[in-house]
């Protein structure tokens, strides 16, 4: 009796890591197989289309750094990440000075407005680009932006505000309102209280909040195809899937290298905080 | 004598407190404008603006060439309706999102149960899950194009690796309009399921565990839980999940620009990309206008069920 359901609960476990397994090979494998094509020598990557009896899923040849150099050295790629790193600066700048008062304000000051005007900031988010890239391209034409790495500067704060202000708002609430009475009693102004006393508790908060930002303008791809057309104006996003494939040749030892130096550092640090991105994102339904 | 004293500053301290408190609310709400003002300018003057811009050009002749354009009531409505394109990348976006969705919320039900279990790398296995819908959308498509290649295709080889395929046979994903959007919407469940699962799991704990042991105790079955206490208690998170994923994948037209950039014979086309194309690559911004605003009424309803959730929950609160 004994050893049957000790079989019975060893079986569960195996159905479990089943059942697991089979989902993380489904999620990791497109990253594994750009890990595999950055290294893989020419001949191991296309010989399989000739040669049936070739195994795709290894190195059946050494490894080579052949496809990285030529990514590095033949290519715009380093422009593309500082133009990134460019635009995600400024756009995290843009998005704290406007969504740190913002939601400040929403969690403390304006009273009943509050939780209204969160809602209604909140949902500009769920705005898409795809609705706002034809008049975008209009008000950038007559701006003079065309082409330009301001465009972008000008519109990515478009979706990072109205997020970022609804996450700090849910943090500023999060921190308890008589630790902020307490300081003016003691003869801080508000904005004194704010500062020496809201703010060194907030820093987990704004961190998220610029991660988050940053992450955004990492992965934006819409308005960027639409605004930017030069290759050394690109952004890494636009640059890889638009400007490495030459004609109809496609790289893609190259091309799979760049994807992956690019997508994985970001997708480590987004997954980090995506705990506190969907507990900001879920506060109004889940708070109650 | 100094308890007099004492006892006079602290009265002058109520007083002054007192009048103090009295001007606060009114001066609180005055910075509360003040700071919010550069959000709600930023919010009116770059979405609220071109939303209704939007609107105006899909009523015109507009054009990417000029500035000027002129009013022609509802003639890009009716010229797109009748357009074949149209119709069909109607039908796809409906069909991408409905059957992407089914899927996504399927499957991160049962991914969110498994990963409530706890079992030793369960952390490790809760992040791998995570990455792609953190990795950018247009870098895991370039990994998806290559899988999907039609010479050197993973999926090909392993298929006939596994006597899938016999010899001779070989599946063209991107090139065959059936398989194109079997490969689309392939990439978008696994793109969104991460997402869902992390508001599912979200949602699975934040149902109070004295409620499931009271209702183990009266000796409710297993399905009766699920049915009875976890679905209604669930209700909210998982139209959270749902509207995010329907608003995310209607609208999107990355996924589908970078695998098959519609084609092939514009038979994998959503309304996003047909508007990207006609609109900008085109430079018909009246006729472009008017097909991304077909995609107005996803955004009526997920703001109404926002609100709704909204609502509730204050009210529960």
């Amino acid at each position: 009796m004994e050893a049957v359901s000790r079989i019975l609960k060893g079986l569960r476990w195996v159905a479990l890591y089943a059942a697991v397994g089979v989902f993380v090979v489904l999620a990791v494998f497109p990253f594994y197989w750009m890990l595999l094509t950055s290294f893989k020598q020419n001949r191991d990557l296309y010989v399989g289309a000739t040669n049936l009896s070739h195994v795709p899923w290894i190195f059946n040849a050494p490894p080579t750094l052949s496809h990285v150099r030529l990514l590095f050295q033949g290519t715009p790629y380093v422009t593309w990440l500082y133009n990134t790193l460019v635009v995600g600066a400024a756009v995290v700048v843009i998005t704290l000075v406007v969504a740190l008062p913002a939601g400040y304000s929403l969690a403390r000051l304006v009273g009943h407005w509050g939780e209204r005007l969160g809602i209604g900031i909140f949902l500009t988010y769920l705005v898409p680009s795809t609705l706002l890239f034809i008049p975008f391209s209009r008000l950038v034409s007559a701006l003079g932006l065309q082409n330009s790495l301001w465009a972008l500067v000008l519109v990515y704060p478009t979706f990072t505000i109205p997020f970022t202000t609804w996450l700090l708002m849910g943090f500023f609430r999060s921190i308890p309102r008589d630790l902020e009475e307490q300081a003016m009693i003691d003869g801080y102004s508000r904005l004194a209280g704010i500062v020496r006393v809201v703010m060194p508790l907030s820093v987990a908060g704004v961190l998220t909040a610029v991660i988050f930002a940053f992450t955004l303008v990492m992965q934006e791809f819409v308005y960027a195809l639409t605004f930017v057309s030069s290759v050394d104006r690109m952004t890494v996003s636009l640059g890889v899937p638009v400007a490495l494939v030459r004609g109809d040749v496609y790289y893609w030892g190259s091309l799979m290298a760049a994807a992956l130096f690019a997508s994985v550092p970001i997708a480590v640090l987004y997954s980090l905080f995506m705990d506190r991105f969907i507990a900001g994102l879920t506060a109004g339904a889940v708070k109650g | 004598m100094s308890a007099t004293r004492q006892s006079v500053q602290v009265a002058s301290g109520v007083a002054g407190l007192a009048s103090r408190w009295r001007y606060l609310p009114d001066r609180a709400e005055l910075l509360g404008w003040i700071m919010l003002t550069p959000a709600l300018l930023y919010v009116v003057i770059l979405v609220g603006l071109p939303f209704v811009l939007a609107i105006t050009l899909s009523f015109s002749t507009a054009t990417a060439g000029s500035l000027s354009f002129s009013f022609v009531g509802l003639r890009n409505f009716s010229a797109v309706l009748h357009d074949p394109t149209f119709q069909r990348a109607l039908k796809n976006t409906l069909l991408f999102t409905g059957v992407s969705q089914l899927l996504v919320i399927v499957l991160a039900s049962i991914q969110a149960r498994l990963l409530t279990i706890p079992f030793p790398g369960r952390r490790i296995v809760r992040f791998l899950l995570l990455l792609p819908w953190a990795a950018p959308v247009a870098l895991s498509s370039m990994a998806w194009t290559w899988i999907y290649d039609s010479t050197f295709s993973v999926i090909n080889w392993t298929l006939r690796f596994f006597g899938v395929l016999g010899p001779g046979q070989w599946l063209y994903w991107l090139g065959t309009p059936d398989l194109a959007m079997a490969a689309i919407i392939i990439v978008h469940v696994w793109r969104m399921m991460p997402f869902a699962t992390v508001v599912l799991m979200a949602g699975l704990s934040s149902i109070p565990q004295d409620v499931q042991e009271a209702a183990i105790i009266d000796g409710a079955s297993y399905w009766r839980r699920v049915l009875q206490i976890e679905l209604p208690l669930l209700l909210p998170v998982v139209a959270v999940a749902v509207l995010f994923g329907v608003v995310f994948t209607s609208t999107d037209l990355s996924v589908v620009w970078l695998l098959t950039r519609g084609g092939p014979y514009n038979s994998t086309h959503v309304l996003a990309s047909l508007a990207f194309q006609r609109g900008i690559l085109g430079a018909n911004l009246g006729e472009g206008a008017a097909i991304a605003l077909f995609l107005f009424p996803v955004l009526l309803l997920a703001a109404v069920v926002m609100l709704r959730v909204a609502r509730r929950s204050e009210v529960g609160a």
